[in-house]
This record gives C-alpha cells, structure tokens and sequence, in this order.
C-alpha cells in the first residue's frame, strides 16, 4: 500500500531552501551510484565520500526546511512525488560513463563552491551555518572532480573524446544554475541568498582554468535547459526517486 | 539540591571516556567535538557539533555519550549545533601528539583556504620522512586522506585540514 505524498506549502524561503537541499541530494544520490562500479578502490571511496558531504549538506537543510514547514527531513525526502521537487536538471541526469560524471561535478561544484562561500553571510542563521560547512566540502570536491577532468582530457585519445563529449552535452544544463525564479528577488535582496547571477563571471573563470588545462573546448553558450526548479523534470528524476524512495513509499515510517 | 559545579564535574569525566569512534585515541574533548556542558536542575546538556555535514559516526557518538553520563547516573540530553563550523583549528595539541602516535598524521595548523590545485604533503607519521605522496583526498573516513611514505614505503592516513 503506497503512502500519501506530502504536499509543501512553498513560501519563497523553503522554495529557495528546497533547491538548495534537493540540489545536493539527488547529486548525492547520483554519486552513491557508483558505490560499487568506480573505475579503482580509491575513487569507489572518494565518491561515497562525496555522496555523504552532499547528503550531509541536505539532511541539515531539511532539518531547517522542516522547522519552517512542519515536515521532518525524511518525509521531504522520501513523500514528495517528481512535480514538488526543486532540484537543477544537472544533477539529475543519469551517472553516464565516468567523464560524464566527473565534468558535472566539476560544473556543479564549480558552483555550489561560489554560492556556499556567499552564503557563509546569509542573514538565515541555519543557511550560514550549513554553508559555512558546505563550503570548506566542497572545495575538495571540486579540486577532486577537477583533476579528474584534466586527467581525462589531456589523457589519451579516446579519453579526451569522452570527456569533450561529456562536456558538450551537459553544458546546456549548466545555466539552469544561475537561474533564479521571480520569488527569489525579495530573498536576494533581504540576503537570504546570494544572487547567483553574481557568481557566473567567478565561475566563468573556474571553468576556462579547469578546461584550459583539460585541453578541452569550451561548449558555446547557447540556448541552455530550464524547468527543474518549477518541478518540471526529465523523465529520469522519476526512475531515481522510485529507487530512492521505494522503501519508505513500501513500508511507510520504516525504521532501523 | 543537587550541586550543579559538582554534577558538571562528574558529567566531564565521564565524557572524557567517550572517543570517537573511527579515531579510538581521541577523546570527543580533543577532537573539538564537544562544544558544551551545562547543568540545568538535574540535567546535564551537552552540545556537539559535527566535523563534516555527512559524518556516520555523529549518531553513535550521541548514543555513547548517552551511555555514558547514564552509566555515571546523570541523566543527560544532547544538542547538535552546526555554527561555529568545526575545524581543525580545535584539535588540541594532545590530540595531534596521540593521533601521530596513532599513525595518522595530524592536519597542518593553519585553515587557510587552500588554492585549487596543491597542497602541502604531511610528513610520514611512521618514519617521520617529508618524502611522501597522496594517494587520494578521500580516505577510510571523511576527516581523513590515503598518502604514502616514498621513505619506508607505507600507506598512512593523514587528518584533512578543514
């Protein structure tokens, strides 16, 4: 018998707060899929390793989410159906082969590296106090992903091709990043959060460093995909969640 | 009436049994986990917080502190605190002369944000040589990096700067 899905009552802040906390769990969760299949013990390590900052990273802001809305952390995990989920399309594309995986660590971290450190003054106590934790994290994990895209990229032949590929084909949902919906605004401008488009020329300059060493080609800046934070998904956000969630869903408040 | 320095007294010492899990030569005091004790009538809080957002070893360290202060009679409840964020800053300088006996090499004193790329390389904890190499960032657990002694050849867990 399948459990009632929540329904979050969405103010701007716990909209805000949910893209941030959905952002690092399905990346997270993306990761762990490698548990198991990484390329080396060592590396099967660092991305379990990875996976549990970004968990981490999510359990707190959930935490925070619930006080404001009510829910507790696994209940916004595990009841909410595809349409209320406020993630990026980036992080929940499939893992792909391992330059896939890594460039997208690289662009999101890229990121999450610029909005954590912003947000270490955000005037929500709780979000300052996840970023500043967050954001001594996540300069590993780019570092990590990195110089796993370099290596790929002035690597051989076919790794240079894989990675390039990698690269061309996730750009496109790179943007969604520094996008913000109209309800952000008042938030930004209250220093709740920092103003991503703010952080777009440092990231810029991340990613031309990074990719200069890679030997890869910057992709244009084209048209770029959008509709992640209004819940519109592709069709793989629903596959993850029905792993992700198949236990609670199965056997509701499930514990151990 | 019961003597709150006294309760606290007691309290402390019985949290000074109480080691992390991974790293069994720490004690929670030395690792800079435990933030706070204070006596509130018959009641003893105490206030951790977190090395990293996703650390597995926060939920047995609740339930050992539990255990312990209820195994000195004090009846206790436990608070998880993110703000100030943990740091390596607050490992005291007994706990970096226990984690080198240990064989894991104490992390660097200073925070400072590190550049992209590089990083000082830890001397080896075993041989005490400076001719060692990383392996990986990431090592057995999320505080730690895998090197390796180019010296005496061993693999070594270093303490991550954080």
């Amino acid at each position: 018998m399948a459990t009632t899905s929540i329904v979050v009552e969405e103010t701007p802040r716990v909209r805000q707060l949910l893209g941030r906390a959905d952002d690092a769990l399905i990346l997270g969760h993306r990761l762990s899929e490698w548990t198991g299949h990484s390329p080396t013990l060592e590396e099967e390590l660092a991305l379990a390793n990875v996976a549990l900052d970004l968990i981490g990273q999510a359990r707190a802001l959930y935490e925070h989410i619930g006080t404001l809305t009510g829910h507790t952390e696994d209940q916004l995990a595990y009841l909410r159906d595809a349409p209320a989920w406020r993630n990026c399309l980036l992080v929940e594309l499939p893992n792909g082969d391992f330059a896939v995986s890594m460039a997208r660590l690289v662009l999101v971290s890229a990121f999450t590296d610029l909005f954590w450190r912003a947000a270490t003054t955000s005037t929500d106590a709780m979000l300052a106090a996840v970023a500043a934790k967050a954001e001594k994290e996540t300069a590993y994990h780019l570092r990590h992903a990195a110089e796993w895209l370099i290596r790929l990229g002035d690597g051989t032949a076919e790794s240079h091709t894989r990675a390039q590929a990698a690269l061309d084909d996730l750009w496109p949902y790179a943007g969604e990043l520094f996008s913000t919906t109209p309800s952000d605004a008042a938030l930004i401008e209250a220093g709740v959060v920092p103003d991503p488009a703010s952080l777009h020329a440092a990231w810029n300059a991340t990613m031309d460093a990074v990719l200069s060493r890679a030997t890869l080609i910057r992709p244009p800046d084209g048209w770029q995909q959008s509709g992640g934070r209004n819940g519109q998904h592709t069709e793989h956000l629903g596959f993850l969640l029905a792993e992700m969630q198949y236990l609670q869903r199965s056997y509701p408040g499930a514990t151990w | 009436m019961v003597d709150r320095s006294a309760l606290r007294d007691r309290a402390l010492a019985a949290l000074e049994t109480v080691t992390d899990p991974e790293i069994p030569v720490l004690t929670i005091g030395d690792l800079g986990i435990l933030r706070d004790v204070t006596v509130n009538g018959d009641t003893v809080d105490v206030t951790i917080t977190p090395t990293y957002s996703g650390c597995p070893a926060m939920h047995m360290i609740t339930l050992e502190i539990e255990t312990a202060l209820a195994r000195a009679g004090i009846r206790s409840r436990i608070h998880t605190t993110l703000s100030p964020a943990w740091t390596t800053d607050w490992l005291t300088d007994a706990a970096r002369s226990k984690l080198a006996a240990y064989g894991i090499a104490p992390p660097a004193h200073t925070t400072s944000r590190r550049a992209l790329f590089g990083e000082a390389r830890p001397d080896c904890p075993l041989c005490g040589s400076q001719d060692t190499e990383l392996i990986s960032e990431f090592g057995s657990t999320a505080c730690k990096a895998l090197h390796r002694c180019r010296t005496c050849r061993e693999p070594f867990d270093a303490f991550k700067c954080h």
